[in-house]
């Protein structure tokens, strides 16, 4: 397990993103593993050098809601996460839909 | 009347552009109002490859990355695996691998200082800067015997060795490259025509650049004083070093913060010459890799991640590399705005893109 991470069921995600937000942490990254036939979704938060992070445990076909009304810069990030991963993300402030990796492979970490 | 917006595509192919990355300005007159990135045109995959090679010759693979800061992902890799596995490498090779990333951060910024050169035309300070590249490029070699890949990184210390009269022999040749950029350092910081280039463009705030996620000297030319070295990884906790800083927020203060860098890189390398530990480079490793890690390091551009999961079997659940310029694509989609169409390919240089990296 890594060092000063959390675990949050998908209904709670905004909610403690929220208060991440509050506290003035910065996002760090945002990046999926496939673990079984789950999937883990790792939201990595600083404050100057002290990391921390979220993770996220969700089954194929979930819904993930966006978090760039918190953090703008997150949608790189999950644009990544849904080409590569075929995770469906919900209200990304700038939805490539698809387009930001042209694999020839649809969602080949999928 | 309000101007008319038109959308001009910037990229993938443009001359300031070595690598493929697109920009759809919209613009009203010459103004760009707002830019909208994208990237993914040659996106290799080598993530993915953690799945099918041993966790060992993977080394191999994220030196392959990219080609400028090739030593430095295949130290993050190396170190998550050590982190993972409780190895301790020796001193020797902490203070080796740490003259090698600050080689390593000399020639990228050499070689953004002549990029930067090239897009504002100016050709012979572009010429000029490069021949101090090769110097360090030079160094590299007769350190590893690679210029671009050079597979000396090993999981618990180092391929080879390298001989006390070769480190030596860097401290003359430290010497030239710094007073080489010392006379590039007139041109870049006060030449009138550069200035006129630099001073006041592509502005960011520090509260943009700490919201935005940025990283590296473009965060640093911002005033934010972050700089992943100072957490002591390697032999980083042993240097003297302060974190390299401007209140100029703009490309001017971007120039500024890596030509200082660069003089700060050969202290750290003269340093590590100075105090360079006498014993072996390798620690022998058993066994596989079994949890989580991610380690953060400081690259030429910026922070970078590298997250690994591993489940004690030979190969890697997953590896992942979030890189400095994928983190500040973002923010160079914000200083774009409010700028002349005539300083996007300044402002794209500014940032010092790897496009490389982040089509990982």
């Amino acid at each position: 397990m890594l060092e000063n991470t959390e675990e949050t069921p998908l209904i709670g995600l905004l909610n403690k993103i929220k208060e991440i937000q509050t506290a003035g942490d910065r996002l760090v990254q945002i990046c999926a593993t496939k673990i079984g036939g789950n999937y883990e979704l790792l939201y990595t938060f600083g404050r100057d050098y002290d990391i921390r992070h979220i993770k996220v445990t969700i089954e194929p076909g979930a819904h993930v809601p966006s978090i760039t009304d918190m953090f703008p810069a997150a949608y790189l990030y999950e644009n990544e996460i849904h080409d590569l991963f075929g995770i469906a993300i919900d209200g990304i402030n700038h939805d490539y839909k698809g387009g930001l990796y042209r694999t020839p492979v649809e969602a080949p970490f999928k | 009347m309000a101007a008319k917006r038109s959308v001009i595509p910037f990229g993938p192919q443009h001359p300031v552009l070595p690598e493929p990355i697109h920009i759809d300005l919209v613009t009203e007159d010459e103004k760009v109002v707002e830019a909208i990135p994208s990237i993914g045109f040659v996106h290799r995959g080598l993530e993915n490859l953690v799945t099918k090679k041993d966790f060992g010759e993977m080394v191999y693979v994220a030196e392959r990355i990219c080609g400028i800061c090739s030593f430095g992902h295949g130290y993050g890799y190396v170190d998550a695996i050590e982190h993972i596995m409780n190895i301790e490498p020796t001193g020797r090779a902490k203070y080796i691998r740490t003259l090698l990333f600050e080689l390593s951060r000399m020639h990228s910024h050499i070689l953004w200082l002549g990029l930067m050169a090239d897009a504002f035309g100016f050709e012979s300070l572009f010429m000029e800067t490069w021949k101090y590249r090769e110097k360090v490029l030079d160094m590299l070699e007769a350190a590893t015997g690679g210029r671009v890949i050079f597979s000396i990184m090993r999981i618990g210390g180092l391929r080879k060795d390298v001989p006390d009269d070769i480190l030596s022999g860097f401290l003359p040749e430290l010497d030239k490259i710094e007073e080489g950029i010392r006379a590039c350092e007139k041109a870049f910081l006060s030449d009138p025509a550069v200035l006129g280039r630099l001073k006041g463009v592509g502005y960011l705030s520090k509260e943009d650049a700490v919201k935005l996620g940025c990283e590296g000297p473009f965060l640093r030319a911002s005033g934010v004083a972050r700089d992943n070295r100072m957490k002591g990884y390697a032999a980083y906790s042993d240097m003297d070093f302060d974190i390299i800083t401007s209140d100029d927020g703009d490309s001017y203060g971007r120039c500024y913060v890596r030509i200082q860098e660069i003089y700060q890189s050969a202290n750290i390398i003269r340093q590590c010459i100075e105090k360079m530990p006498k014993e072996g480079i390798y620690v022998p490793i058993k066994g596989f890799p079994n949890g989580e890690y991610m380690t953060i390091i400081e690259q030429p551009r910026g922070g970078a991640c590298y997250y690994v999961h591993a489940s004690g079997k030979k190969f890697i659940e997953r590896m992942r590399v979030r890189t400095p310029t994928f983190a500040n694509i973002p923010a160079l989609a914000k200083t774009l705005q409010g700028c002349d169409v005539a300083d996007v390919p300044i402002l794209v240089v500014t940032i010092d893109p790897c496009i490389s990296c982040t089509e990982r």
